[in-house]
């Protein structure tokens, strides 16, 4: 009988601290008091955030608008996010591009400067450690955003493959963006939004570049990218000034931008069909799985090279056994672990995240069927609470995305 | 079970967690929660549902309060008429856009009716928590078990400590 944002916020810390308890004995379950704050912590408070713990973070689920209503005004006028929890990496050296190559499916060496991915970091099975946006910024100069409920457990990752790598004489090396905030401007007025701060011409920037420039006077690494499906940006920017520009994107907006908690990004995210770590990815799921192929690329399919490629590229071969598919449903909204059944009963596969969506009024949910069970249009049933409910497999995304695009 | 759950679990997540807040936010909660209805006259339950009896029968809904705090039902699952609930334990579900939580029934007896416009207006526990969105009717057959439930008065007080914590 557990579902909803907080728990799944709890269910990631405590499946992480058990993943990680052989490796760091000092990890442990967090009260209040051990949970860490962004710059924006008062902020969030004096404007009605309510305040839960979320990967080792006291961050805001929502403010005084409902869930509800947060959705839908990010994507009829536009949502301000802190999402400084997550991790923000450079990676520097000239052997920078091979070396993230071996830990990643993206073909970063293809990347034009300026422009990033999303991309999977791999284990040596082909499981995911983590889902990640590299940008290249230079041809040795690689930015990239981790999961903050990931952060520990990747970090440590690239730093034992790094080490190794550099043993061998390659040159890289990292810091670790703790000196900056991250906010995510995203809906239709981020762009108009953000122009009024910055003298750079963001007409002239796309969906999935990246730049380095002044807004509101600082200096910020700029991606248009995000996890709404909308328009808009991930600003990093240095965190003494993340107050001030979190206010002056509020105002700026006449108050049509709103702040906007971990529970309608999660609503947004789900109607956009992107995974959630922890929840739609783990370890045990390969991208294949995922639905992230088109993420692996096409060099890298003939050349493997990264971890799991073996595993990896047999799946691409022969079709992965589970792949991960959406649901539209009737009766309660499924949540994660609801069992999904083929229309004689036989058990198909498992929900891994679900809800009611606030834009399209009715039942929306992502999980794994074995492959067969995973056309659109396939009905099944999901049981909920002992009972059986009719649902359909739904090509995603479920609201159709709006990024911006050449 | 879970609309404990939710009251010690979910909700206390979404009370305001270090001093900071608590300095600069307790008067604004304390106005809002000023305008969380209990009524006089029903009995209340620590996991937030509520009782009237009325007869020799008892309605059981959920609380002002814990509407408040769900945000916007999206479903209600419910038992038919003619099974049995306890004390104390699980009857069905609210769904909102947050979290599924689930009802317990603050008395034992028979379930005699559903308010089945919850099946297509499940919205009815956000705006009319006491009325139009009550959930069961049932025949006690445990008369005495409304004499352990809380009052109004020592209601409010529970949701004022619960939002204070």
């Amino acid at each position: 009988m557990r579902g909803g944002l907080w728990q799944l916020g709890q269910s990631i810390t405590r499946r992480l601290a058990q993943a990680d308890k052989k490796t760091i004995g000092r990890r442990c379950f967090a009260s209040e008091a051990d949970l860490k704050k962004t710059v924006l912590y008062d902020f969030h408070v004096v404007n009605g955030g309510k305040m839960v713990p979320f990967a080792g973070w006291s961050m805001p689920i929502q403010y005084k608008d409902s869930i509800m209503d947060s959705t839908i005004n990010c994507r009829e006028n536009g949502s301000l996010f802190d999402v400084s929890h997550m991790c923000g990496l450079s990676l520097k050296g000239k052997d920078t591009i091979p070396f993230l190559e071996q830990l990643v499916i993206a073909d970063v060496a293809a990347l034009a400067p300026g422009t990033g991915t999303l991309t999977v970091f791999t284990n040596e099975k082909g499981g995911a450690i983590d889902d990640s946006v590299v940008t290249k910024v230079t041809n040795d100069h690689i930015y990239l955003v981790v999961n903050a409920g990931c952060r520990d457990k990747d970090l440590a990752h690239i730093e034992e493959h790094m080490k190794f790598f550099k043993s061998k004489g390659g040159d890289v090396s990292w810091h670790i963006h703790d000196e900056r905030s991250l906010l995510a401007l995203q809906g239709p007025l981020a762009a108009p939004v953000l122009q009024y701060l910055t003298k750079d011409n963001l007409s002239q920037m796309y969906f999935g570049e990246f730049r380095i420039l002044d807004i509101n006077g600082a200096p910020c690494f700029l991606t248009r990218t995000g996890y709404t499906g909308e328009d808009g940006f991930e600003i990093s920017v240095p965190s003494e000034n993340a107050v001030d520009l979190a206010k002056a994107i509020l105002e700026k907006s006449e108050g049509k931008v709103r702040l906007t908690g971990l529970g309608a990004r999660d609503s947004l995210r789900l109607e956009a069909g992107l995974c959630l770590y922890g929840n739609d990815m783990e370890q045990h799921i390969t991208p294949v799985e995922a639905g992230l192929t088109w993420a692996i690329g096409k060099r890298r399919r003939g050349e493997g090279g990264f971890l799991g490629a073996e595993v990896i590229l047999k799946q691409i071969e022969e079709g992965p056994k589970i792949r991960r598919v959406g649901f539209i449903s009737s009766g309660p909204p499924p949540r994660s672990h609801s069992e999904i059944q083929n229309s004689n009963g036989q058990s198909i596969g498992e929900i891994t995240s679900g809800g009611f969506s606030p834009c399209l009024k009715k039942n929306i949910a992502m999980g794994y069927v074995k492959s067969g069970n995973h056309k659109a249009g396939t009905n099944v049933k999901i049981v909920i609470r002992g009972k059986s409910y009719d649902g359909a497999v739904t090509k995603m995304p479920f609201v159709p995305t709006k990024y911006y695009k050449p | 079970m879970a609309l404990r759950m939710w009251a010690s679990s979910t909700a206390n997540a979404l009370k305001v967690s270090s001093t900071v807040s608590r300095t600069n936010f307790s008067p604004a909660f304390s106005i809002s929660r000023c305008f969380s209805t209990v009524l006089e006259g029903l009995k209340y339950a620590s996991s937030h549902e509520w009782v009237k009896p009325e007869g020799s029968m008892a309605t059981v809904g959920i609380t002002d309060h814990a509407q408040d705090h769900l945000g916007e039902v999206v479903f209600v699952d419910l038992p038919e008429a003619g099974t049995s609930v306890s004390h104390g334990s699980s009857f069905g579900a609210v769904e909102s856009v947050k979290a599924t939580s689930d009802i317990n029934s603050p008395i034992s007896g028979e379930i005699v009716e559903v308010n089945t416009k919850l099946t297509e207006t499940p919205g009815l526990v956000n705006s009319s928590p006491y009325e139009d969105g009550w959930m069961i009717k049932v025949k006690p057959s445990n008369p005495s078990e409304l004499e352990s439930l809380m009052g109004a008065k020592e209601y409010t007080k529970l949701c004022d400590e619960e939002e204070v914590h």
